[in-house]
């Protein structure tokens, strides 16, 4: 067993273990620190994937900045000592047994289907300027953000047609959609002034 | 052993999907229907980065979840504000609670 499919075999039970202790877990403070395992451990499965600038993004944005804001919520929306939100054992039964089914669908469709048969990249796509043994996606990821794709066009047989279109305009479609909502979302969580006290 | 395919990236993003589809739909508490929302969308990405590694889908599958990335974190701060206003007012987030427009 090589080395890389030691450290896929770590990281896929890491994540998918602590993804149904999320679930089976009471306590929401747990339930973060079991959140933070499965998203660091599904960034290492993006590195192992090749997709360096995706990992780091997970770590950066996901596990530093949505989980902090996440465990802000559970800080400032502390529940009282006479406030059970357990789960009934009962639903927890049920809903097991839901997922169970749910799961078995998912997993013997995925089986089911050849994928042998996609097209396979045999020749892992050449990356702008940055030899593909360096994994380095950094470069083509921000030529196609802002509209290059030479991975797609420096291989091009011929001059006619076109070239590729990168993600020029969902990029900031998606960038002023994130300043819109941070702006919304400090509008309604702002303190309220209670009127006549 | 055979060395890792398509196919174990796709067990793991079930596995991750379906818990976070259970823990949507049994947590009574707010930030625990937002943890299963996270993960559901985490497998969802899995998704995407092992089929841009393994087909021909190349550089695109890891820009999609890029923007995946993104829209987790903007739904996060919407989410939680609204979390935040409904614990204002109701003292609890227990989302049983939020039934005053039940028919």
């Amino acid at each position: 067993m090589s080395g890389a499919n030691f450290l896929f075999w770590v990281y896929a039970l890491a994540a998918g273990g602590s993804a149904i202790a999320v679930v089976l877990t009471q306590n929401v403070v747990r339930m973060a620190f079991w959140l933070i395992v499965s998203l660091g451990s599904t960034a290492g499965l993006f590195f192992l994937l090749g997709a360096d600038f995706v990992g780091a993004a997970q770590l950066l944005v996901y596990v530093g900045g949505t989980l902090v804001l996440l465990i802000f919520g559970v800080m400032l929306t502390a529940s009282g000592p006479f406030i059970n939100m357990k789960t009934n054992p009962g639903e927890l039964v049920l809903a097991g047994v839901v997922g169970c089914a749910l799961l078995g669908v998912i997993l013997s469709t995925t089986g089911a289907v050849a994928w042998d048969a996609l097209p396979s990249s045999q020749h892992q796509q050449k990356l702008g300027f940055n030899p593909p043994e360096d994994g380095s996606t950094l470069r083509p990821l921000g030529m196609s953000f802002i509209g290059l794709r030479p991975d797609k066009d420096l291989d091009r047989k011929g001059t006619s047609g076109q070239l590729s279109t990168g993600y020029l305009l969902p990029f900031e479609i998606v960038s002023v959609h994130l300043l819109v909502v941070l702006v919304g979302a400090a509008y309604l969580a702002r303190a309220k002034r209670r009127q006549g006290s | 052993m055979e060395g890792v395919g398509l196919t174990e990236y796709l067990v793991v993003a079930g596995i991750l999907f379906v818990s976070g589809v259970v823990c949507m739909a049994t947590k009574r508490n707010a930030i625990g229907v937002l943890m299963g929302v996270e993960l559901v969308l985490n497998g969802a990405n899995v998704n995407f980065v092992a089929f841009s590694r393994y087909t021909k889908l190349g550089l695109d599958g890891q820009v999609i979840s890029l923007f995946v990335i993104v829209l987790a974190a903007a739904e996060a701060a919407v989410a939680l504000a609204i979390a935040l206003n409904f614990y204002n007012n109701h003292l609890t987030i227990d989302v049983d609670r939020g039934d005053e427009l039940k028919g």
